[in-house]
């Protein structure tokens, strides 16, 4: 039967689950519910738990653990990510993989707790100095969010790099029914070849390192990672598309935004007005192909883009739709979520 | 004809970067005999601090990871947490320890992580080119006290043993230094200590090494050797700060 | 079928409790359900509320602007969300904490006297249980039968309290035809 379940607690299940035997965090509202449930969980399962002294520390230990080849990870809010983007690009130098959560809060500086979409540009286009990118979820409910956690380390691994899950406080703190998937035999998880195990000597032994102090060799290795990069969004680019067959007026949201946009559809469409939805899954990389296509599409007058935030997506989307159609906005900020009936009446105003 | 000495297996064949005089090599030199001669060899992994000593993954013999700068006692908690197996050791030098890093080394001791750590104290940044550490001596020169530290305007050198031997999760914490033959023998013995107390599973154990930096410090090397002897360790006075049964 | 319902009331009234309840009613019968808290930096005492949306669909929008049903534990919770209830939806009030009537004429209103009931019951702190019950019954959504193997699920670890929720439970059911 299924379990009805807070989105941060199911997280952090599907994250055992699917082989997470390393949890390293500090408080922050509104994720607390992970760490809290990884404290005993860990332990359960014969994992390591600490709460660090700060998130410095813990996206550190997080370095640590995933360099021994363990499916390692940590969880956040806003204020947090941004004190671990020392350790996520050192992680992102040194091509390890992790799990990073970040339920995000308004901002900037301490903001508020309440939900927001205001950490998009932090997310996908880097955050931390340097050339680098992560694989990036925008989850839209609780399923989602136990379904993408699942597979999260094999991504990580298989990129060598991290994946963020990119929520909010709703998302962290709402309940939904779901189906977990098995537990994972981590006896039977993929050996990591690089991870260093105290064995090596010699040519056999690993160094876990992103410092490459000849440009040419830095130049080289950064190419590596773009060509995962390039990789990843052949194959992991993920969206999902509701009533765009005919529509004329195309809305885009990702995470909870997108659920609550697709409530918007159906009460446009019961008031006549031909709308629909494309909702990124990932954010980083990208759906772009599949807003150009839309774009392309004679039926469809233009694209209306709701986040909440002051609008950082909308960027992504002008470069998708690439001039072909105008893309209007609407979001709230601060800690405001935006309903169904806000949308519709933002609709309405762009299409009179 | 018979081998009186011979170098460690666990130090690379790669030549050093450290200046001339610098007492890195003879840290390094300890740290990787002492694994030797301890069989560590295929059980040990060490983490590389951010500063002088930025490439001691290029010269220990074994599996290593680079840190972020402060973060190495963080890493090693990471490491030692999912590897309890593994003796693991960070190497961390004034600026990255007992600066940026003091809240990673506070707490890695204060949770009794266990680790060893290897405490490269010559009171200056080296890396970056002479400026003022934290455990810079009052009137001390460097770049960034250019009329010598003032206590008044810059605060205090921090003595990182007696500070964090107030705490209970450490074994171990033991100050030598690398000023002549005889301390160069007594500091080998307190690290081989510290991996022992490691091995032992008795808590973290730290070892301060009173070490030289003749570029920045812009003395010869036996000067400096003489600085270390005369001056550094009226501040920082060698001994044991914590050990438990 | 969709039922929006917003639940609010004082922190530590079993405001998000009772909504919880109705979401593991709702799983109980196979339909979809999301619940969603406010939550704010008071632990204790402060106002508290959620929204449960329940569906045979899958639950596109998890926020509500205009519920169904208002469940208004105390006379704040009126004053807030009175407004947005639906036109022809209902408003549930606990009449033990508010002094004053709903003054919508295009939704109805019901009053129980939710604490006195859970006093009547055996423990005090079953008023959200009477006021569940009040819903099961007014609504129709879940048969009673649903609802308290659901509290007798939910109170599993604490067995020494179902008797006083149940009865509580019935008190409210019965309140109304």
């Amino acid at each position: 039967m299924k379990k009805l379940m807070k989105g941060n607690e199911a997280i952090a299940e599907a994250a055992v689950r699917a082989g997470c035997r390393a949890f390293f965090g500090y408080p922050i509202t509104p994720q607390n519910e992970i760490p809290e449930y990884m404290s005993w969980r860990q332990n359960e399962v014969g994992g390591t738990f600490v709460q660090a002294e700060s998130e410095v520390a813990a996206i550190n230990m997080v370095y640590g653990a995933a360099s021994a080849g363990v499916r390692a990870m940590t969880s956040s809010s806003s204020p947090g990510i941004s004190l671990k983007q020392e350790g996520i690009s050192y992680i992102c130098g040194a091509e390890l993989p992790c799990v990073i959560v970040n339920m995000v809060r308004s901002g900037p500086g301490l903001g508020g707790i309440q939900p927001a979409q205001s950490d998009y540009f932090q997310a996908v286009k880097g955050g931390g100095h340097g050339d680098y990118h992560m694989l990036v979820y925008g989850p839209s409910g609780v399923q989602e969010s136990v379904d993408i956690m699942y597979q999260a380390f094999d991504k990580a691994e298989k990129y060598r790099c991290p994946v963020m899950i990119l929520g909010d406080g709703m998302l962290g703190q709402m309940m939904e029914a779901v189906e977990l998937p098995e537990m994972k035999d981590i006896s039977k998880l993929p050996k990591q070849e690089w991870a260093v195990t105290g064995k090596g000597r010699g040519k056999t032994r690993k160094i876990i390192n992103s410092l490459y102090i000849q440009p040419d060799e830095l130049e080289e290795v950064t190419h590596r990672l773009f060509d995962r990069y390039a990789e990843m969004a052949k194959n992991e680019t993920a969206s999902e598309e509701y009533m765009t067959q005919d529509a004329e007026i195309i809305l885009t949201a990702y995470g909870t935004v997108g659920r609550i946009a697709k409530s918007a559809v159906n009460m446009l469409r019961e008031k006549g007005i031909k709308a629909g939805l494309i909702r990124p899954i990932t954010l980083y990389p990208f759906p772009s192909k599949a807003y150009n296509d839309l774009a392309k599409k004679d039926a469809v007058k233009q694209f209306i883009c709701v986040e909440l935030s002051m609008g950082q997506m909308i960027e992504d989307v002008k470069l998708a739709v690439n001039g072909l159609k105008e893309v209007k906005f609407y979001g709230r900020t601060g800690g405001n979520v935006v309903s169904p009936e806000d949308i519709v009446n933002a609709v309405i105003k762009e299409v009179k | 004809m018979a081998t009186v000495f011979k170098k460690t297996q666990m130090l690379t064949d790669t030549p050093f970067h450290y200046c001339p005089g610098c007492t890195h090599g003879i840290a390094h030199r300890l740290v990787a005999e002492a694994i030797e001669e301890m069989g560590f060899q295929n059980n040990v992994i060490g983490i590389a601090p951010v500063g002088c000593a930025v490439f001691a993954y290029n010269y220990f013999n074994c599996d290593m990871i680079e840190a972020a700068h402060g973060r190495a006692s963080a890493v090693a908690t990471g490491v030692k947490r999912v590897n309890p197996q593994n003796i693991v050791f960070a190497y961390q030098g004034d600026g990255d320890l007992a600066s940026i890093g003091m809240a990673e080394i506070v707490h890695a001791a204060a949770r009794g992580e266990k680790i060893t750590v290897i405490f490269i104290n010559n009171a200056i940044y080296g890396m970056t080119g002479g400026q003022m550490a934290p455990t810079t001596l009052e009137g001390q020169k460097s770049t960034t006290c250019v009329y010598g530290r003032d206590s008044l305007l810059n605060g205090n050198p921090i003595k990182v043993c007696e500070l964090l031997a107030t705490l209970d999760g450490p074994a171990y914490i033991e100050r030598v230094a690398l000023s002549d033959a005889s301390s160069v023998r007594k500091a080998k013995k307190a690290v081989k200590k510290a991996f022992e107390y490691q091995r032992q599973g008795k808590g973290f154990t730290l070892v301060e090494m009173l070490s030289s930096c003749p570029t920045n410090w812009k003395m010869t090397p036996d000067k400096a050797l003489e600085y270390v002897k005369n001056d550094m360790q009226k501040i920082f006075p060698l001994g044991v700060f914590k050990e438990v049964e | 079928m969709e039922e929006k319902i917003i639940i609010a009331g004082f922190g530590g009234q079993g405001v998000l409790s009772l909504g919880q309840l109705i979401a593991y009613a709702a799983i109980h019968d196979g339909l979809e359900v999301t619940w969603l808290p406010s939550y704010g930096p008071e632990m204790r005492g402060g106002t508290s509320n959620c929204s449960v949306v329940v569906s045979d669909k899958q639950v596109a929008s998890p926020v509500i602007a205009k519920p169904d049903c208002l469940i208004a534990m105390n006379k704040p919770s009126l004053f807030k969300f009175e407004s947005r209830v639906k036109e022809g939806g209902i408003i549930i009030i606990n009449s033990s904490l508010t002094d004053i009537k709903a003054k919508r004429q295009d939704v109805k209103a019901y009053y129980i006297d939710a604490n006195d009931i859970a006093l009547e019951a055996g423990n005090v702190r079953t008023a959200n249980i009477a006021v569940l019950g009040a819903y099961v019954k007014l609504r129709g959504l879940f048969s009673a039968d649903t609802v308290k193997q659901v509290i007798e699920q939910q109170f599993a670890a604490k067995p020494k309290v179902i008797p006083a929720n149940l009865k509580a439970f019935e008190l409210g059911y019965n309140k109304f035809d």
